[in-house]
């Protein structure tokens, strides 16, 4: 098996989510420096794995019904991890996780809206497969992995998940609608602490009027979801503000004509994107997504990455660039110190242990009971990152998926140690090994030995491999220090 | 048997941990544990309850104009009488079930239950409610903070949060507490189906679990959690086959009801948990609140509350178990008095507070909001209802008189309230 530098794996594992055995030959014949540019130099036009669906010698989808990933959940789902398995850009499909976490839209309000599969369709539609070139929020995600923040955060506001999941589709004059406008400032960009109750309620005027337009027929493939700036439905006085929202200082929005009204919106968007406050916020972020969310970020992290950030005119390539090579990220201190999340160990165990013939729907009950669904975050503010996913019902779910995993790779694992069936010692080695993990000694190491040895004298007979394999990736990856990165 | 704890908080967040202890050892900790009987089932309905839909001052003129579409007519309502204040109110028409707890005396209704520059953020609003700290909502909840008052060393089923991630409220400095969804999931797989390998698989996880190094608190957090989660197996296991009192029905098709059967099975069990965490969600009503609806909305919160309360206090009721429980049900906050265009209600101050249960004193406590604009019982100019009763006044009734501990130490000052009596 190639070797990789305890970096590369370090940096497949937190900038992508592990290495299969192609990724480790691969990666092997990179420095850190060249690893760091092949993740973070792809163009998202070539890098579409889709079309080895269903094919083998991959990760498996289910069989006995249609693929429809534009229009039911659960193979929208299946999709997404099979691109996080096989993509040869592990880098852009883990950031539209963060982005997806970042700007948490849930399946689920928008479906109690509107239905499916439409909803489906406006969180993972691929457009050059849909019938009416739906985009989802999902491939905005994936198409901006590494772009312009401040014009992602354009989009966003123009999405039509986004419109129905904070209601903005209902923004108008008179009665505005608060929801965007307030997470738009709390979460997406400046934070809590920046902004005034005043700021909600202006913003949620300088949004009226962005709404949506669908046009045939709702629940069918000619149902067509698209963003429209409805002047009749813009407030047109003024907006003010307790921060600058134009280079001259000012705070305040002058009033507008209706028809010119949609600028309000695009400032003030403006405004927080170049935001200092933002660009703090998205370093400490990025921190607590890349190098720890138990330590507190250190400050001249933040001063570096939000000064990236501004100076690359909100470009994240750059600063994703910056973190990756900084000297935190990189200590090896770090090294599997990250709490994994549900996605990151699901996706990393698969490439890790193996997932020929492995269906990926069978992860979609153990991921709920981890604590992720995939397009169903639990509300805008993402996912409780860190220790919040070891509760032991989360943990039990982690073991049990290892297992079924592991159940499922059985004769596959039997094959690959066959060569090092000598001893209990030289089984433990091959799994350790194939496992991006550091070595293990005293007491947990003499509990995995003991386990190869329990119910008769090692011989590595072909019935004593088969069982034992299976059971060490079991407890291999059902231990604690496989669930950091 | 080896017994050791170690502490530690990071970022807010405690492990306990246990070196393995036979699943025995632990039972009869709890029933030691649990001797006194009394549980707590917090209720938590997420995003914010619109009050004046739950308990509705249908009498009052401005209730009406500022919710054209989303007022209770006051021929729906269920009326309850008035509050002393004489201001009259009524349920919203689907909690039939929790009129008649409350006829029974079994419901404390605390009207404009909150606190000072109530916070319209979700996150913030919650962390307040969870810390019962709105200066500085970070680090362990009020409930976490009661279960380390417990003799040590404390059962890890002491508290059980029935969702998937255990809520703020519970993290305590020492105490770790079981988030269990779902019972029947709750079980040890093994590659080599359910023989002697199981065992050995079983057993070799629990020896790997039992490495705590110090110089690693994450790890041993981790590892802790498996410990815990091995070392209570067997007993969550079997409220799987729990049979509820007869006649009373936990709809499939209701996750709350679901929840509160497990919570009513580890009772009856006697697996001496003494705080339940429960919570509902969809109640941040935004858009389309549709209060008046027959199955939407609103309306379709208020019906499934309903049920899952009515089930699981019938249930206890049967079992012989209800004035051993209190259910404490509250929100992140109220919402907005006037209804949006959108026919919703965006984020408020001041919300509503119940306490239910058998040895609970029934009542309204408090006073109703005048909700004409520039009414002192009113903020944001006139916009949200103020409060009147500080929550942490409740939490420190129950932690008093119901918990048995002291609620000074636990919520960090003296917020104790002659006046609210819920025991």
């Amino acid at each position: 098996m190639a070797e990789l530098s305890p970096f590369v794996e370090h940096l497949l594992r937190r900038a992508g989510f592990g290495a299969s055995e192609a990724e480790r030959e691969r990666f092997s014949r990179y420095t850190y420096p060249i690893a760091v540019s092949v993740l973070t130099n792809f163009n998202p036009d070539e890098t579409n794995v889709d079309d080895k669906i269903n094919t083998p010698g991959y990760v498996q989808i289910p069989g006995n019904r249609q693929f429809l990933p534009n229009q039911v959940l659960a193979d929208a789902r299946n999709r997404w991890l099979f691109r996080m398995v096989h993509s040869p850009a592990p880098l852009q499909e883990k950031m539209a996780l963060i982005w997806h976490h970042h700007f948490a839209t849930a399946h689920s309000k928008i479906a109690g809206t509107i239905g499916n599969p439409d909803a489906v369709r406006l969180m993972a539609a691929k457009p050059s497969e849909d019938s009416t070139n739906q985009r989802g929020q999902i491939e905005l995600f994936r198409e901006y992995a590494l772009g312009n923040f401040h014009e992602l955060l354009v989009e966003v506001a123009k999405d039509p998940a986004m419109l129905y999941w904070l209601d903005g589709y209902l923004n108008r004059r008179g009665s505005p609608q608060e929801n965007f406008g307030r997470e738009l400032m709390e979460l997406f960009t400046i934070g809590v602490d920046h902004h005034t109750e005043s700021d909600v309620y202006a913003a949620a005027r300088v949004f009226t009027g962005w709404n949506l337009v669908q046009t045939g027929t709702r629940g069918t493939s000619n149902a067509n979801y698209a963003f429209r700036y409805n002047a009749n439905n813009h407030d047109t006085d003024a907006k003010e503000f307790s921060f600058p929202i134009y280079r001259d200082g000012s705070r305040r929005i002058q009033p507008r004509s209706a028809a010119a009204g949609m600028q309000d919106g695009l400032d003030l968007i403006s405004a927080l994107a170049t935001h200092p406050e933002t660009a703090r916020r998205m370093a400490r972020r990025l921190w607590t997504w890349f190098v720890s969310e138990t330590e507190t970020p250190d400050d001249a992290f933040v001063d570096q990455i939000s000064n990236v950030y501004l100076a690359n005119d909100t470009n994240m390539k750059p600063v994703i660039r910056a973190v990756l090579f900084s000297k935190p990220f990189t200590d090896p201190a770090r090294f599997h110190q990250r709490y994994g999340w549900p996605v990151e160990f699901v996706v990393r165990s698969l490439k890790e242990v193996g997932y020929s013939g492995f269906n990926v729907d069978t992860a979609a009950t153990p991921m709920l009971n981890m604590g992720q669904q995939l397009f169903e975050p639990p509300d805008v503010n993402g996912w409780d990152l860190g220790p919040g996913w070891f509760s032991t019902g989360g943990m039990l779910a982690r073991l049990n998926f290892a297992s079924a995993l592991a159940t499922n790779q059985r004769a596959a694992l039997r094959d690959a140690a066959r060569a090092h069936n000598q001893t209990p010692e030289t089984l433990l080695e091959f799994a350790i090994g194939r496992l991006s993990i550091p070595e293990i000694d005293g007491e947990e190491r003499n509990a995995l030995l003991d386990y190869i040895r329990a119910g008769g004298a090692w011989t590595g007979s072909e019935s004593q491999l088969l069982t034992k394999t299976a059971g060490l990736f079991h407890l291999l990856t059902g231990s604690g220090i496989y669930q950091f990165v | 048997m080896k017994f050791t704890r170690r502490e530690f908080i990071r970022d807010g967040v405690a492990a306990f941990t246990v070196g393995f202890a036979a699943p025995a050892f632990l039972s009869d900790l709890a029933r030691a544990q649990g001797a006194t009987g009394r549980s707590l089932v917090v209720l938590y309905l997420s995003g914010g309850n619109d009050a004046l839909s739950m308990l509705v001052p249908y009498q009052d003129a401005a209730y009406h104009t500022r919710r054209p579409t989303q007022a209770v007519p006051a021929i729906n309502v269920i009326q309850i009488g008035a509050d002393r204040s004489g201001v009259v109110l009524g349920f919203h028409p689907r909690l039939v079930g929790l009129k008649q707890m409350f006829d029974a005396g079994h419901v404390r209704l605390i009207q404009r239950s909150g606190y000072p520059q109530s916070s319209r953020s979700h996150f913030t609003g919650t962390d307040i409610w969870n810390t019962a700290s709105p200066a500085s909502p970070t680090g362990s909840g009020w409930l976490g903070r009661y279960l380390d008052t417990l003799p040590s060393p404390v059962d890890p089923l002491a508290g059980w949060a029935t969702v998937r991630e255990v809520p703020r409220a519970l993290i305590g400095r020492t105490v770790s507490v079981p988030a269990i969804n779902n019972p029947a999931a709750y079980q040890f797989n093994s590659p080599n189906g359910i023989g002697a390998e199981q065992g050995f698989a079983r057993e070799a996880m629990t020896r790997i679990s039992s490495h705590l190094p110090t110089e690693k608190p994450h790890l041993s957090f981790v590892n802790a959690t498996t410990q815990a989660a091995l070392a209570t197996l067997d007993r969550v296991g079997s409220v799987v086959n729990y049979q509820p009192s007869t006649g009373v029905v936990y709809p499939n098709n209701n996750a709350l009801a679901q929840a509160l059967r497990a919570v009513a099975g580890a009772m009856f069990r006697g697996l001496g948990t003494k705080v339940f965490w429960v919570q509902t969600g969809g109640y941040d009503t935004h858009a389309s609140q549709n209060v008046n609806s027959a199955n939407l909305g609103y309306a379709n919160l208020m019906g499934t509350l309903d049920t899952a309360l009515t089930a699981f206090y019938t249930d206890l009721k049967n079992q012989g178990l209800l004035q051993n429980t209190m259910i404490v049900v509250f929100s992140e906050f109220g919402r907005r008095i006037s209804e949006n265009v959108s026919g919703g209600t965006d984020h408020g101050a001041a919300g509503l507070m119940m306490t239910i249960g058998g040895s609970v004193q029934g009542g309204i406590h408090g006073t109703a909001a005048n909700l004409q604009p520039g009414n002192p019982t009113l903020e944001n100019n006139g916009g949200d209802v103020t409060w009147e009763t500080d929550f942490r006044s409740v939490y420190a009734s129950v932690i008093d008189s119901w918990l048995g501990a002291d609620s000074v130490s636990i919520l960090g000052g003296n917020f104790r309230n002659s006046g609210l009596t819920i025991v």
